[in-house]
């Protein structure tokens, strides 16, 4: 039997990044690979998207780290991971090594943080299994009183410059914004104008949760990342917002990786709509370790049945909709 | 149903074809093909609750009690659910004939020893869950094995008429309560260093509260043998991708590490789980683990 992702063009370009479908996994809701692994071929998906990786070792924080919430979770990891070093000598090269298409997350303390990650990974040897790197934005700048960088356009674009500068053109750079913004058009903006390729929107709604036998926070960070589900409209939103200034002039036009509570082909489809071009599944992945390409058929299937030859006939289309009502 | 193959983890829809109450506990068994045909004593399950749509998104995970890996209707998976949450409710209010998502078996196994040393099994709760299929390998392969099963009270303890019918006059049950409302009163740990003298035992498994797994190495060091304990960290997914469920452990190189407990344990050696970061429901990251320097000022 054919199924709808075998008829459907699901391929996408995102700023040169060709995938043969528009499916990744989440930063932080993956590990690096070996996991997952053990339930589908990641090299089926679009592009696997890496832990985010900073200079140093990273223990994280202390525990309780999570907390169950309704249709989603509240997460506070402290981003622990092995640091650029050995992430490149040992992840990025096993990635490299099952054919996985990667795209890397990265972050840092200080903007030049950022730039010697980028710098890093560019000259380590599985580099060429890299399609792209994701600036995770949204971690705390040390030199700006800790206000996180995704939410100020100066350092946003700080950041996103000097990554720029460190990686060939033909590596597409994707800031990841945050929904806990004013104007989130604005910090788009700022990105795009500094050299970003693509955004990917939206990361998790800071939240915190008490824990009410013992009357104090359910996690040791305090507060932590909102994701799941339960974010699904504002991710919609982030990305209707941020589509419709590219439609009307506002800001250039570059790719938004859709992400942020898609645990179906119907949810994905949504954020395609209002204009994603790709879906990342994260958090989904707790519930249903092969979400990801579930999510993928389901799709698929989904444009199928509305009629649709090819993927990218679907990205924003919901914008022209809105105009025949109008 | 999905295919299972050496380098896939298999993950089912598992049939619910028993479920039964048993004391505080509830005790469910699964056809979960793929899943008892791989597992071995210490590991666990991972369950997805209330069905497709459900808004509890994080999977729950149960040590395997036992499994039959050639039942009428397949291999079949039991688990003990102490019903507490919504998840584990939800669980609990099955049917026979419900399906329930399962992924398993994750985690390390308990190590067996190589020789036909005396063991004791101490079980805190239904931390018991685990040990009775253990010690069934463990006699296989000639080891005495004596068990200690407590909890706060009475209708809190797991399997004590199993244990007691598994042991052949020969091996030992001792039972404990605080409350004395059945065998000692007291803690499996008071009992502990006079079960392990009396049976030269070399080796102490243990499952069930990190407080009753610190007091079990602590006593298994004074008395010179080895503790493996089983962990119970809260989990979100149980295949070690949300990283959510670490602890600080020291390796081999004498380096402590935050782990995480579903793929690097839940079995631990106890002598290199580093007690000292637990307090008051807290696990904070020991000054001297791998990376926490970087962790400073945020």
């Amino acid at each position: 039997m054919t199924s709808a992702s075998d008829t459907i063009d699901m391929s996408v370009d995102l700023a040169g990044m060709r995938l043969p479908n528009p499916l990744m996994t989440a930063s932080g809701c993956a590990a690096n690979g070996k996991e997952l692994h053990r339930f589908f071929d990641i090299a089926l998906l679009g592009a696997f998207v890496t832990k985010t990786v900073l200079a140093d070792p990273r223990s994280g924080r202390g525990t309780p780290r999570m907390a169950e919430t309704p249709s989603g979770m509240l997460n506070s990891i402290g981003l622990q991971g092995p640091g650029v070093d050995d992430f490149a000598r040992n992840d990025l090269v096993w990635l490299k090594s099952v054919g996985a298409r990667v795209l890397a997350s990265i972050a840092g303390n200080t903007a030049v943080e950022f730039a010697h990650v980028a710098a890093a990974l560019r000259d380590s040897p599985a580099f060429d299994a890299v399609v792209g790197i994701e600036v995770n934005i949204s971690c705390p700048n040390v030199a700006n009183r800790g206000l996180v960088f995704a939410c100020d356009p100066l350092s946003a674009a700080k950041v996103i410059a000097l990554v720029r500068e460190k990686l060939p053109r033909d590596i597409p750079i994707f800031a990841k914004l945050s929904p806990d913004v004013t104007d989130i058009v604005e910090i788009a903006r700022a990105c795009v104008k500094a050299g970003a390729d693509g955004l990917t929107m939206i990361n998790t709604l800071l939240g915190m949760v008490i824990d009410t036998d013992l009357l104090r926070p359910q996690v040791a960070g305090v507060t932590g990342g909102l994701s799941g589900p339960a974010i699904r409209p504002v991710a919609v939103r982030a990305i209707w917002q941020v589509r419709a200034a590219m439609l009307e002039g506002r800001i250039p036009t570059v790719p938004i990786i859709g992400v942020g509570g898609v645990r179906t082909g119907d949810d994905a489809l949504q954020l395609v709509a209002a204009g994603a071009s790709a879906i990342q599944v994260g958090t989904a992945t707790f519930n249903d370790p092969s979400a990801p390409i579930r999510v993928n058929a389901e799709l698929a299937a989904a444009l199928q049945d509305k009629g649709f030859a090819r993927f990218s006939d679907a990205v924003g289309i919901a914008h022209t909709r809105l105009d025949q009502r109008r | 149903m999905s295919e299972t193959s050496p380098e896939r983890t298999p993950q089912v829809a598992g049939e619910l074809i028993a479920t039964r109450r048993v004391g505080a506990y509830h005790h469910l068994t699964f056809v979960a093909p793929g899943v008892a045909e791989l597992a071995k004593p210490g590991q666990f399950v991972a369950v997805a609750v209330g069905g497709d749509t459900s808004a509890n998104l994080l999977r729950r995970c149960f040590s395997i009690h036992k499994v039959s890996p050639s039942g009428t209707y397949g291999g079949t998976v039991d688990v003990v659910v102490a019903a507490r949450g919504p998840g584990t409710r939800w669980l609990a209010g099955l049917s026979a004939h419900d399906e329930v998502n399962i992924i398993g078996p994750l985690g390390r196994p308990f190590p067996l020893p190589k020789e036909a040393v005396a063991c004791v099994l101490v079980g805190g709760g239904y931390g018991s869950a685990p040990l009775f299929w253990l010690a069934a390998a463990l006699r296989e392969r000639g080891c005495h094995v004596e068990m200690i099963l407590g909890a706060a009270t009475e209708d809190r303890l797991f399997g004590v008429i199993e244990a007691r019918r598994a042991s052949r006059g020969t091996d030992g049950v001792t039972v404990t309560t605080d409350d004395g409302s059945m065998g000692v009163k007291g803690w499996v740990s008071d009992v502990l260093p006079e079960v392990i003298r009396r049976s030269h035992a070399e080796v102490v498994y243990g499952c069930g509260p990190m407080a009753m797994l610190r007091s079990i190495t602590d006593v298994a060091a004074a008395e010179g043998a080895v503790a493996q304990v089983a962990v119970e960290e809260s989990m979100a997914c149980g295949i070690g991708v949300c990283m959510t469920c670490v602890m600080p452990v020291v390796g081999a190189d004498g380096q402590t590490r935050m782990v995480r407990s579903c793929v690097d344990g839940p079995v631990f050696r106890g002598d290199r789980v580093r007690w000292d970061a637990f307090e008051s429901g807290w696990g904070r990251v020991p000054d001297d683990a791998y990376g926490a320097a970087a962790m400073r000022g945020h």
